[in-house]
């Protein structure tokens, strides 16, 4: 059923008792043209659009637990894309584009809003690379603009302007970027795939990957064996686990990442800021909670939760930025596995097996990234070869040298 | 909890006091060279991201600065045993501690 001002007033005259289920819950075929292997964003847009462009509808996506409660559920909400540099931008925007689009194309309201995205910078050198990432922007096409301690101080009234050691001399403002709800993302692309004729199958975790004369032929689960063509994997933080089982070595750890949110205030931040000197960034959701998170625990996990001196962190730099934020409380925080790559970029590429492909190695971005990686992934299935837009997100850069590293912090997952 | 960890040198120590550089298990390729750039790629990029039980290499920055390995399991934060890294061997005593628990 199409979503419109008329299927809610057909349904609110019924008393809203006819509304269907947003998608099936199909048991599993005995085969499958492709088999996406986790029922995240990234693995749902891919299903989505493998139907919806590329016409190939005969998918299944299995996801061990529910629909929203992996990553797509567990991050702060932010799109955006400042990158610097070539092998990212065009992707990251081609995103953020697909973001703008998004609601109408799959007719679901994901609540997309492009507030505004601010990096405050508090140094003459903090500012030169925020003035020369801007320009990397511009020179792809990307809005970007430089902010002075006026327009700031404007802006955003409640910061620490004046901090002794870290006064905030001005920030980099990309005015497309923003914040989306992200389970609607999730449903969002669960409902559009589904209504192109493809299965999703939660509760069903993958536990073997059946191969015959070095190419996949299925994959064993939960619910018996399935059948398949190809098969993509996007199984974020346990991409790792899944991949073993294909016996391919990635060059990722799993990390915890935590975030936060305080109770329900008004109307206070309007923009999603983040700050320059500790690793920090805060928006206020539509609710009215002040959604915010900072830096990875630093030591390989699984476990969706993390510890005590992140939090602490995390706070300290929160009140160094705002320092009335130490009015408002916690509500809930929350930890999520992320796909750590050695060179803080992602991966959307062919494997050495022919009919094995790989989406992983989204370190704490791949939020924002959910339909373009959804997008270049199914393309990359359907034609056999990566877009132009992931043809630098390969598996083999890190054997051939020509690694991503924005951040030029070398092979140290957990620095990136 | 990787909350805590018992430093062989210093005692009990929050993580907050550490590095953490990971997995402990690759050994640094003895020859330069050509024929040798498989092992390096497989020890400079690839890591052994084990669900469980775990051995990392932890730098104690904020204590005596020695280098340790800390086994620890990666789905629970458990911490099994912390050594000195010139003396840890893989297949430490660890590993017999986690099947006793169990």
């Amino acid at each position: 059923m199409k979503y419109s001002i008329f299927s809610l007033a057909r349904n609110s005259l019924t008393g809203h008792k006819n509304w269907q289920p947003a998608w099936r819950s199909p048991e599993p075929r005995k085969d499958y043209d492709v088999i996406i292997v986790g029922g995240g964003g990234h693995g749902l847009a891919t299903a989505y659009y493998l139907a919806k462009i590329h016409g190939i509808t005969n998918v299944a996506v299995l996801e061990k637990g529910y629909l929203g409660g992996g990553n797509v559920g567990r991050n702060t909400t932010i799109i955006r894309s400042n990158y610097l540099l070539p092998g990212n931008n065009p992707f990251y925007e081609k995103s953020l584009q697909l973001w703008e689009g998004l609601e109408q194309d799959f007719n679901f309201n994901a609540m997309v809003s492009q507030r505004g995205v601010i990096n405050l910078f508090h140094s003459d050198g903090q500012r030169d690379a925020y003035v020369r990432r801007g320009n990397a922007m511009r020179m792809h096409g990307v809005d970007a603009e430089i902010l002075d301690r006026h327009d700031i101080r404007q802006k955003l009234p409640f910061l620490n302007h004046d901090n002794g050691r870290f006064p905030i001399m001005g920030g980099l403002m990309q005015r497309r970027g923003g914040t989306v709800r992200h389970d609607a993302v999730a449903w969002g692309f669960a409902r559009g795939a589904d209504m192109h004729g493809v299965d999703i199958i939660q509760h069903c975790e993958v536990t073997g990957i059946r191969r015959e004369k070095g190419r996949v032929t299925g994959v064993e689960t939960s619910k018996g064996y399935i059948g398949c063509k190809k098969i993509g994997l996007a199984a974020a933080g346990n991409s790792t686990t899944v991949a073993k089982m294909a016996g391919l070595d990635l060059p990722i750890d799993s990390h915890v990442l935590q975030a936060f949110v305080s109770e329900g205030i008004k109307p206070w931040i309007d923009k999603v800021v983040t700050f320059g000197v500790g690793h920090f960034y805060i928006s206020q959701s539509d609710k009215g909670g002040l959604v915010f998170g900072g830096d990875i625990d630093g030591y390989n996990s699984y476990a969706q939760r993390g510890n005590l001196p992140m939090v602490e962190h995390v706070i300290e730099c929160g009140l160094a930025m705002i320092p009335s934020l130490s009015r408002s409380r916690v509500l809930r925080s929350w930890g999520g596995i992320m796909d750590m790559s050695m060179d803080g970029s992602p991966i959307i590429d062919k494997t050495h097996i022919d009919n094995l492909y790989l989406n992983a190695g989204w370190c704490y971005g791949g939020f924002k990234a959910t339909p373009a990686s959804g997008w270049c992934f199914a393309h990359t299935i359907a034609n056999d070869a990566p877009h132009e837009l992931n043809s630098k997100m390969r598996l083999d850069r890190f054997r051939t040298g020509y690694v991503m590293d924005e951040t030029a912090h070398g092979a140290q997952a957990n620095l990136h | 909890m990787a909350y805590l960890i018992n430093c062989p040198h210093c005692g009990i120590r929050t993580t907050d006091e550490f590095y953490i550089r990971g997995d402990a298990s690759k050994a640094r390729p003895a020859e330069i060279g050509d024929g040798t750039m498989d092992q390096w790629h497989d020890y400079v990029h690839i890591r052994d991201n084990v669900r469980g039980l775990m051995a990392e290499h932890w730098h104690h920055t904020g204590g005596c600065r020695q280098w340790l390995v800390v086994e620890r399991d990666t789905v629970n934060h458990e911490v099994y045993a912390v050594s000195p890294a010139n003396k840890w061997k893989p297949a430490a005593p660890a590993k017999a501690k986690v099947r006793a628990r169990k």
